[in-house]
């Protein structure tokens, strides 16, 4: 139906403009972090990501004069280059936090008792002073200068593998994933035989449980924090990887009986009512005939239950201890928002390796997601 | 042992033990307690059938009743009871009576209701508009699912990525954040600092979860306005309804169903929102709601009790939504 009698053309072009806007807005934050994770930390700090790939005139942080110096004409020199890579060009220069652009590339500052510095503007300097200047506190020099665009993945390597806050990215990323897999697997096996028995076997009592089932998906799990953490305590588990997977099955289950009891009603009776004739016991039906075509049910709840496992925080922080080998990456990055809250080069990286794996699980499987939440919002 | 080892080993023995439980139980059922021969083959046939629900409910019945169920009472009771010198006692309401004397307390409720409010009516209508406008686009699908793609994020990856988006430096210097860019390019004057504006922070909180929930509201109304019958939308530009009539008039009342259902869902959600305000303010400049004033009581004041009392209001908040849908659930099972 694309030219419906009445659809204007300007109207057209009002929608696809307006859709782009509405993109653009909603992906934009995402990119700005992405953008953010492969910049060094001096340039996130001087410049917003949005100018990240233009050749920018900043201020740059003051720096202080080093090198060896060398006797030469009966002076002592000091020759070296400001900036550690090429590319960087200076614009202004001084030696006095107050003056910071007093003077230009070439030109040569006199900082008293004969000791003169100049630099030029690919950022050569040359200090020269009548004594050593061994027992000299060197100058700082204020630079603007304009660096082209750089990009790093040395962010990446930082926060991966040095620990951060205590903690190394790269180990709650595999805690993450110890908490997530069997949390994902466990409450699938058994939400499928109970909703197997709530879509296909008659027995009293049977609506009741389907209504407890959709008035348990509601309740906040606020609820339930202190009391099973009491629980977990009085039966020995404490706060361990046991604790958190048996909390996430409860958890998640609700949502699985719903989702497959809904998809379950919906296959074909004749199919089942044929096995039953032909003396298929229920086990039998249930494993080869209804789990086979349960598919698309079951991984669409695979996938939000591996994605609420993987993003969770508040279970994590309650159930899970905070030592190295337990933190999840949510709550290591909120202690690095209070820890390092300044450093963005840590931040973003941070935070994007730990919305790596979703974001590469919902891309891939956006189909049985959309089935699934089509499914599971209560109608 | 590495805990990649026992989670694998765990995936195996839970499966495993499922598979065994389910497998095992079916087959003492039918040949140890009701075989289905010998005189009473046939009473033992319908009896192992009238029993058979219930072994493929147990485990489920087991963890719901135990990490569902049980927790609401349990939490109720622990709010009428206190801590005092390491003995639990009975107090009544009087944990409740100190919960409503904070300050903190009225804080949130007026921002959980502002939350409530806001949230869904504005992720909601961004849902509403995006599933409009990529109805008929050839590029639809594609900007769908990149407007669906923060649903992926977790809340605190969001919230990262809103810090950078409202984050400040001192006026004079290049601004970082984009919100402050574009103010001050819009003739701003002094740079903002946006999570510290009283009272209006908390719509700058608000916007994260809007963004993320957007994508889900998209989905479904997407959906819904996809089974609108052709004809009505037909037979109104017949009768010379305008784009915006027909939106209006036509097919907006018709989905209505579908937008309260995405209300009620996405306002859920908001009542249990506490990873955003953990990360981005943790309650500071009067940004404090409900769910993280609970984890504050709970984890930081370690006072069990209000606590409880706290989350029992959140409890209580669920509950219209919670009846509506079980007896909605009800009517569409008879």
């Amino acid at each position: 139906m694309d030219n419906i009698a009445g659809q204007k053309s300007g109207l057209t072009w009002a929608v696809q403009i307006s859709t782009v806007i509405l993109v653009v807005l909603w992906v934009l934050p995402t990119f700005g972090l992405f953008v953010s994770s492969f910049r060094t930390g001096d340039q996130i700090s001087t410049s917003g990501w949005w100018k990240a790939l233009t050749t920018q005139e900043t201020q740059l942080s003051p720096i202080r004069i080093a090198g060896t110096e060398v006797e030469r004409d009966g002076a002592f020199v000091i020759e070296g280059n400001l900036f550690a890579s090429a590319g960087t060009t200076v614009s202004a220069w001084g030696t006095n936090s107050r003056e910071p652009t007093a003077l230009e590339p070439g030109e040569t500052a006199d900082l008293g008792d004969g000791v003169t510095l100049s630099v030029a503007a690919d950022g050569a300097f040359v200090l020269t002073s009548p004594t050593s200047t061994a027992d000299m506190r060197l100058p700082r020099v204020f630079t603007t200068a304009s660096s082209p665009p750089e990009f790093t993945l040395r962010n990446y390597s930082t926060v991966l593998f040095s620990p951060l806050a205590g903690q190394s990215i790269g180990q709650a990323f595999l805690n993450t994933m110890t908490v997530a897999i069997p949390a994902t697997i466990i409450p699938i096996l058994v939400a499928a035989f109970a909703a197997y028995a709530l879509a296909w076997m008659e027995f009293p009592g049977r609506a009741l449980l389907v209504a407890a089932v959709v008035g348990l998906l509601v309740v906040p799990l606020q609820l339930a924090l202190i009391p099973l953490l009491q629980f977990h305590n009085t039966i020995g588990i404490g706060k361990s990887y046991l604790g958190i997977w048996l909390a996430h099955t409860g958890f998640g289950l609700p949502l699985a009986i719903y989702l497959l009891r809904n998809y379950m009603v919906g296959l074909p009776r004749d199919i089942i009512e044929n096995a039953r004739v032909d003396g298929a016991t229920e086990f039998q039906i249930f494993v080869k005939i209804i789990l086979p075509l349960s598919f698309p049910a079951l991984a669409s709840f695979a996938i939000f239950q591996f994605l609420w496992t993987w993003n969770d925080l508040l279970v994590a922080l309650v159930f899970l201890g905070t030592s190295n080998d337990q933190q999840v990456l949510t709550a290591n990055l909120v202690n690095l928002l209070g820890s390092r809250g300044g450093d963005w080069e840590i931040l973003a990286t941070s935070a994007f390796v730990s919305i790596a794996v979703p974001l590469v699980v919902f891309f891939s499987m956006q189909r049985f997601l959309v089935r699934g939440l089509l499914a599971g919002s209560v109608k | 042992m590495n805990p990649a080892v026992v989670a694998l080993v765990t995936v195996g023995v839970g499966v495993g033990g499922c598979i065994l439980y389910f497998w095992l139980s079916n087959i003492v059922l039918d040949t140890l307690v009701f075989p289905a021969r010998g005189p009473n083959a046939g009473r033992n046939i319908t009896r192992a059938n009238t029993v058979r629900p219930w072994l493929f409910l147990l485990p489920a019945m087991i963890a719901l009743g135990l990490y569902l169920a049980y927790p609401v009472f349990a939490t109720l009771w622990l709010s009428l009871n206190r801590d005092v010198g390491g003995t639990q006692q009975f107090v009544g309401l009087a944990n409740y009576a100190q919960m409503v004397s904070e300050a903190k307390f009225w804080e949130s409720m007026r921002n959980n209701m502002l939350w409530l409010i806001v949230v869904p009516a504005g992720a909601t209508a961004f849902g509403l508009l995006a599933a409009q406008l990529t109805d008929r686009l050839k590029w639809g699908a594609f900007a769908k699912s990149l407007i669906f793609m923060p649903m992926a994020i977790s809340f605190v990856g969001a919230s990262v990525i809103w810090k950078l988006i409202y984050d400040t430096r001192p006026a004079g210097q290049e601004q970082i954040g984009i919100l402050n860019a574009v103010y001050l390019a819009l003739g701003g004057d002094t740079p903002q600092q946006w999570l510290q504006i009283p009272f209006w922070n908390n719509f700058f909180l608000m916007a994260v979860l809007i963004w993320i929930q957007a994508g889900f509201a998209m989905v479904i109304l997407s959906a819904a306005l996809r089974s609108i019958p052709e004809e009505t939308i037909e037979a109104a530009i017949l009768d010379g309804a305008g784009p915006f009539q027909i939106f209006f008039k036509i097919k907006v009342p018709q989905i209505m169903g579908t937008i309260v259902v995405v209300w009620t869902t996405i306002t859920i959600t908001v009542l249990k929102v506490f990873d955003i305000v953990l990360a981005m303010t943790n309650g500071q400049w009067e940004t404090q709601v409900l769910a993280n004033f609970m984890y504050d009581k709970f984890f930081r004041a370690f006072d069990v009790g209000v606590g409880s009392a706290v989350a029992m209001v959140i409890m209580l908040l669920v509950m219209p939504i919670l009846v509506w849908n079980v007896y909605n659930v009800r009517k569409e099972m008879r």
